[in-house]
């Protein structure tokens, strides 16, 4: 059996309004590992373990240096409590990362402050970067936010315009099969209580096959899907084949464009 | 002195468990930092430390992944049989196999093991010889003689203040003490524990007859007693006496201590010669009952303290060790936070389950053992020689014993970080 969830971040042009509201309400809440994200917190690892081997290899970088991608630009959309961005900042990125929540952006700016990580925390969407010149970035992080966009298109082609020429993009999110409504949507939303009723509308879901029709004609190389399970018996989250639920793609952009 | 950047994890306490750690964490890439009361060459006077340790042959694999094995194996005897015997039992020196007699043989996991023994025995003095140069080897800080005054664990990381006045702060502080840990106390983890009201007696002898790698376990109604064999010939005595007597055991002249012996140890033991001290341990269980607070991690002793019976009780501390190192290694390789809660709780998680099996498994042993109940020692002999004759649950006691069984840390499969 395994499970899902899909730390809530809402993102982008279209943002729904409840969305944002109902994550500020939490953003404080973020950095604990046993309160309303202890699944996210048991999640992480793998996420991360995935974002940092397909990083060293994308980048050519020293497994065994303790801060491997120094002098690269990365971009977390959607960082929530920054989760993901302090990580990559001790990893070596120059991190920029936003949120459309601004309670969001203040929580993990003072968390960062505390530990003394520089991370440049912005309340903004990837649009909104796009607009201003930000960028170009090395590695963007799309992680479980496309499924909470009301466009998923045009926000999947301004995340692409932000990448640097020979940049890499992790994009996480849940599919949209039968199995993900059953366990992420009421499994971890109304059985596990993992997630607050209505964090996700299984229709908005994408398949893999789906991400891969909207990037079509984008100047990017798509990989996977890449499936990550959870094992209720360690509490572990690993690797899978099973992309039925959680998937991961990556997306490679020449070094330069033709 | 030139000062190493700031450490990643401070290490309360230079032992054999502290300083495998800090090799482990040094070999990962990490940046630790022993502080101990004691020099650190006192350790390897043969009066600081008279105790020899049975190190199960995945605690010994920890260490030749670290390059320390070397070092030791020369001072390392093979143990390549075990035999347990209940005291009351043809015993086994008698001829024939007795029915309550059980014997663990290396041979018989061979193919499993890479013709591993069922472990080592090892002199404490020559273990914490062997860390302490390794860790100078490696470039490991070591502030020794020097004492942690207070501790703070709150925020981004833990503040130490030494008795000097120095101030030192780390992601992670380690508390690896031994059994009267104060960071512990000031983290106000409490324990668990009892005292047996029992004295464990030590004592190294030099044997007329080879010894051939076999350890012998008796088991007797006034506590158990082992023979354990060590290099040259050597033999550590192993046995418990209610305090009062162990006590006085301590100031016996050599003449008394040989007669004692004889008359405990019975015809089996041979001709043998005193060689060393006469060291006298008072024996108790004790449980912290968190591994982990606020940016500290407890390690070896200072988490749990075990009845010595079966020689688990360093090895506890080596698996820590083990399962610690790899925690944080991978948590920094990921960019992680490595003294946060939620990679802490990976570590507490992880040993939870194992430590607190093991110390009831002792503590079992011990009531099971240390009772003259005529039906207790029927089950138990009975239960001997069950076990006995079915090599599959014997090969399991023998991988349990070899610290072999349940989810291995890489370092216990031999393999690097």
């Amino acid at each position: 059996m395994s499970q899902t969830l899909s730390p809530p971040l809402p993102q982008a042009s279209s943002v729904v309004p409840d969305d944002v509201a109902r994550f500020t309400a939490i953003a404080d809440e973020w950095w604990d590992p046993s309160g309303k994200f202890a699944p996210l917190h048991r999640f992480n690892p793998v996420r991360l373990g995935f974002i940092r081997e397909q990083a060293l290899a994308r980048f050519g970088r020293d497994p065994k240096a303790r801060a491997p991608f120094e002098g690269l630009k990365l971009l977390d959309i959607g960082c929530g409590g920054g989760l993901v961005s302090e990580p990559m900042s001790r990893l070596g990125f120059a991190v920029t990362a936003v949120d459309a929540g601004e309670a969001n952006i203040a929580a993990a700016a003072a968390h960062a402050k505390a530990g003394g990580l520089s991370i440049d925390y912005r309340c903004a969407t990837a649009e909104a970067l796009l607009a201003e010149g930000a960028g170009p970035f090395d590695l963007i992080l799309n992680m479980e936010v496309i499924e909470h966009v009301a466009d998923p298109g045009a926000y999947l082609r301004s995340c692409v315009a932000l990448m640097a020429p020979g940049g890499l993009m992790v994009l996480a999110t849940l599919n949209r099969t039968l199995k993900a409504l059953a366990l992420a949507k009421f499994g971890a939303e109304y059985v596990l209580r993992w997630l607050p009723p209505e964090t996700h509308d299984w229709k908005k879901f994408l398949t893999p096959d789906e991400v891969r029709a909207l990037l079509y004609g984008e100047p990017v190389e798509i990989d996977g899907p890449f499936g990550v399970a959870f094992n209720p018996l360690t509490g572990r989250w690993s690797r899978s084949n099973d992309c039925d639920i959680n998937y991961m793609m990556t997306l490679t952009r020449a070094a330069a464009d033709s | 002195m030139a000062r190493s950047p700031s450490p990643d994890v401070i290490i309360a306490g230079a032992g054999m468990a502290g300083s495998t750690l800090a090799l482990a964490l040094a070999h990962g890439g990490l940046t630790p930092l022993l502080i101990d009361p004691q020099p650190f060459e006192v350790q390897l006077e043969p009066t600081f430390d008279g105790r020899s340790s049975a190190i199960a042959f995945s605690s010994f694999r920890a260490w030749d992944a670290m390059g320390v094995g070397d070092a030791l194996r020369p001072y390392a005897q093979r143990i390549e049989q075990i035999l347990v015997t209940d005291g009351h039992a043809a015993g086994a020196s008698s001829p024939g196999p007795s029915p309550f007699f059980l014997r663990f043989d290396a041979a018989e996991i061979a193919d499993r093991v890479r013709s591993e023994p069922l472990g080592y025995m090892l002199e404490n003095r020559r273990t914490r010889a062997g860390l302490s140069q390794a860790v100078a080897a490696a470039g490991i800080e070591v502030l020794a003689p020097s004492r942690i005054e207070t501790a703070e664990f709150e925020g981004a990381g833990a503040r130490v203040r030494l008795a000097d006045g120095r101030e030192l702060s780390a992601p992670l502080v380690v508390g690896a003490e031994g059994r009267a840990s104060p960071l512990r106390r000031w983290a106000g983890i409490n324990t668990i524990g009892w005292g047996y009201g029992q004295s464990g007696v030590v004592a190294t002898v030099k044997l007329e007859k080879p010894h051939g790698g076999v350890a012998h376990e008796y088991f007797l109604p006034n506590g158990p007693f082992a023979i354990l064999p060590l290099t040259e010939n050597r033999a550590s005595l192993v046995w418990t006496e209610r305090t009062e007597a162990g006590e006085a055991l301590r100031k016996a002249p050599p003449g008394a201590l040989l007669s004692l012996l004889r008359r405990r140890f019975g015809p089996f033991l041979g001709k043998v010669e005193v060689v060393g001290p006469t060291f006298v341990y008072p024996l108790s269980m004790q449980l912290a009952e968190r591994l982990v607070a606020p940016r500290l991690a407890l390690l070896g002793d200072a988490a749990h303290g075990i009845h010595p019976i079966a020689g688990q009780g360093l090895n506890l501390g080596l698996k820590d060790a083990a399962v610690l190192s790899q925690v944080l290694v991978d948590a920094a390789r990921l960019g992680e936070d490595i003294g946060s809660a939620a990679v802490l709780e990976r570590y507490a998680a992880w040993r939870r389950f194992d430590n607190v099996s093991v110390a009831a498994a002792m503590e079992v042993f011990t009531r099971l053992f240390s009772n003259d109940v005529p039906a207790l020692r029927l089950a138990r002999g009975v239960g001997m020689a069950a076990v006995n004759r079915i090599g599959a649950a014997r090969r399991f006691f023998m991988q349990e014993a070899g610290g072999a069984v349940g989810d291995l840390p890489r370092l216990f499969r031999g393999e690097a970080l």
